[in-house]
């Protein structure tokens, strides 16, 4: 592979803001507001030959697409649910609770459901062979959690806030500090997986893979909000994160939209 | 019934590897199990390199046509068919599945394995289809296959190996470009040109 000059943060950093600018000169002609990140977002450079050039072809889900594969307590153990555990001691770094609500875009909770997380230590390194970060490995963090959702849709997580990461996009580029989501919802089209990012962090405008969203209320909504009353007394700071999946295609019958609880959620 | 708007996906990354793979996890039956197959393939970029840093999950109805609504694909038992499976790419971009043809859903229909790809450098998951190439009639009439001009179609359907396996290759882009769907949408989908160009 060759390997040219890399581009400085300056340069990436007028590539982002030329395409933001020209979105928004979009939308303010009354083009679409874009929900998702660009496939097609040159920036990134690994996007620039594993982006589908055509464009994606509307289908309507049928049979199999309707429906979700299911999970539950024989998948995933409630520990698995809390990061710092997992080995002998206390991991470094600062302590944290993440919680919120799985959401189909009908607002309707997607129950029963499993959540996959991973993430990098507090000193921005992941445990992953192939990360070469110079930073140190926490022998008691290895940075991944799983967890089956709520009758409400609710999950939760203990864990250790990450550190930011650099990686070689381009000359000096770092990633915002996030913790990666892996979704299933109620049915198959509304698979994704995602990033959750804290708030206030001045990396945001420099990173190409934030930047790849757009508009941005979209990225806002990858941005977890700190929340007191999820921070625990001398034990753990608290952020909410409520995600919302794509619509619903399927009919629902009564008894599911009704929901295990009882509750009606339409 | 509120309309709520779905967040956004963002990629995969390339430290995946420790997270989300597991045990069997590409295993969806039992391999050498009666009825058993392999469902296998590349996963290829815009230049034609393999990706090695892919991860595909397909999900698929029993060989009956059953959609099974069955716990324990993280921790397999070996006899349950949970439909669900996940597989990473190697250092040569392949990817290999164990499981069993999936059966029509309805008479006359044409079976497919649902299938999403994930990978670093890829912004958002990519949805698609790996229908069974046998029943001719039943493939002509599919809506979705009929929809496509016939150089495109012909990437959704599986090629029949003479041990009754499955082959099915997956091209992000350029030549043989893979036919990747959109259940929601263009501003939903993300594969519009952000400068505004429309295809």
């Amino acid at each position: 592979m060759t390997n040219p000059r890399q581009n400085t943060q300056q340069e990436m950093s007028a590539e982002i803001q030329a395409i933001a600018s020209g979105y928004r000169d979009s939308v303010a002609a009354g083009g679409a507001v874009l929900t998702q990140p660009s496939l097609d977002y040159a920036p990134y450079r690994s996007s620039i030959l594993r982006h589908p050039t055509k464009n994606l072809h509307h289908a309507d889900p049928e049979t199999i697409e309707l429906f979700s594969p299911a999970f539950g307590h024989q998948d995933v153990s409630p520990l698995e649910a809390d990061l710092t555990i997992v080995h002998h001691g206390e991991p470094q770094g600062e302590r944290i609770k993440v919680a919120g609500k799985v959401l189909d875009g009908d607002g309707r909770p997607v129950a029963g459901q499993l959540v996959e997380i991973w993430q990098a230590n507090a000193a921005g390194r992941y445990i992953h062979k192939r990360d070469q970060h110079p930073a140190p490995i926490d022998p008691n963090f290895t940075g991944v959690g799983r967890c089956i959702t709520g009758s409400d849709g609710s999950y939760a997580f203990t864990t250790i806030k990450p550190g930011a990461y650099p990686w070689k996009n381009h000359l000096n580029a770092w990633r915002p500090a996030h913790i990666h989501f892996s979704l299933f919802g109620n049915e198959f089209t509304q698979r994704i997986i995602t990033q959750m990012y804290f708030p206030g962090d001045q990396l945001f405008p420099l990173d190409p893979i934030y930047q790849s969203i757009v508009d941005q209320d979209a990225r806002d909504r990858l941005v977890a909000t700190y929340n007191h009353d999820l921070t625990s007394p001398e034990w753990s700071l608290g952020y909410n994160w409520d995600i919302v999946l794509t619509g619903s295609k399927r009919t629902w019958t009564e008894n599911e939209a009704l929901g295990e609880d009882g509750e009606h959620h339409e | 019934m509120s309309k709520l708007t779905p967040a956004p996906g963002q990629t995969v990354g390339p430290f995946f590897g420790y997270a989300l793979p597991f045990a069997k996890d590409n295993e969806l039956a039992t391999p050498g199990s009666a009825g058993s197959i392999r469902l296998h393939g590349t996963v290829a970029d815009g230049a034609g390199d393999p990706i090695p840093d892919a991860i595909l999950e397909i999900w698929q109805p029993a060989a009956d046509g059953t959609i099974v609504a069955e716990t324990g694909s993280l921790v397999r038992d070996g006899y349950t068919f949970t439909g669900w499976g996940r597989a990473s790419t190697g250092a040569t971009g392949r990817y290999t599945f164990t499981t069993v043809n999936p059966g029509a859903t309805r008479r006359g229909v044409a079976p497919f394995i649902a299938v999403v790809v994930f990978a670093r450098g890829l912004t958002n998951r990519l949805f698609t289809r790996a229908y069974l190439p046998d029943d001719d009639d039943a493939l002509a009439a599919d809506p979705l296959l009929a929809s496509l001009p016939g150089d495109r179609r012909s990437t959704l359907i599986a090629t029949r190996e003479p041990d009754g396996g499955l082959r099915w290759d997956v091209r992000l882009q350029g030549d043989g470009e893979t036919v990747f769907l959109d259940f929601d949408g263009g501003a939903l989908a993300g594969g519009r040109d952000v400068s505004g160009e429309r295809a």
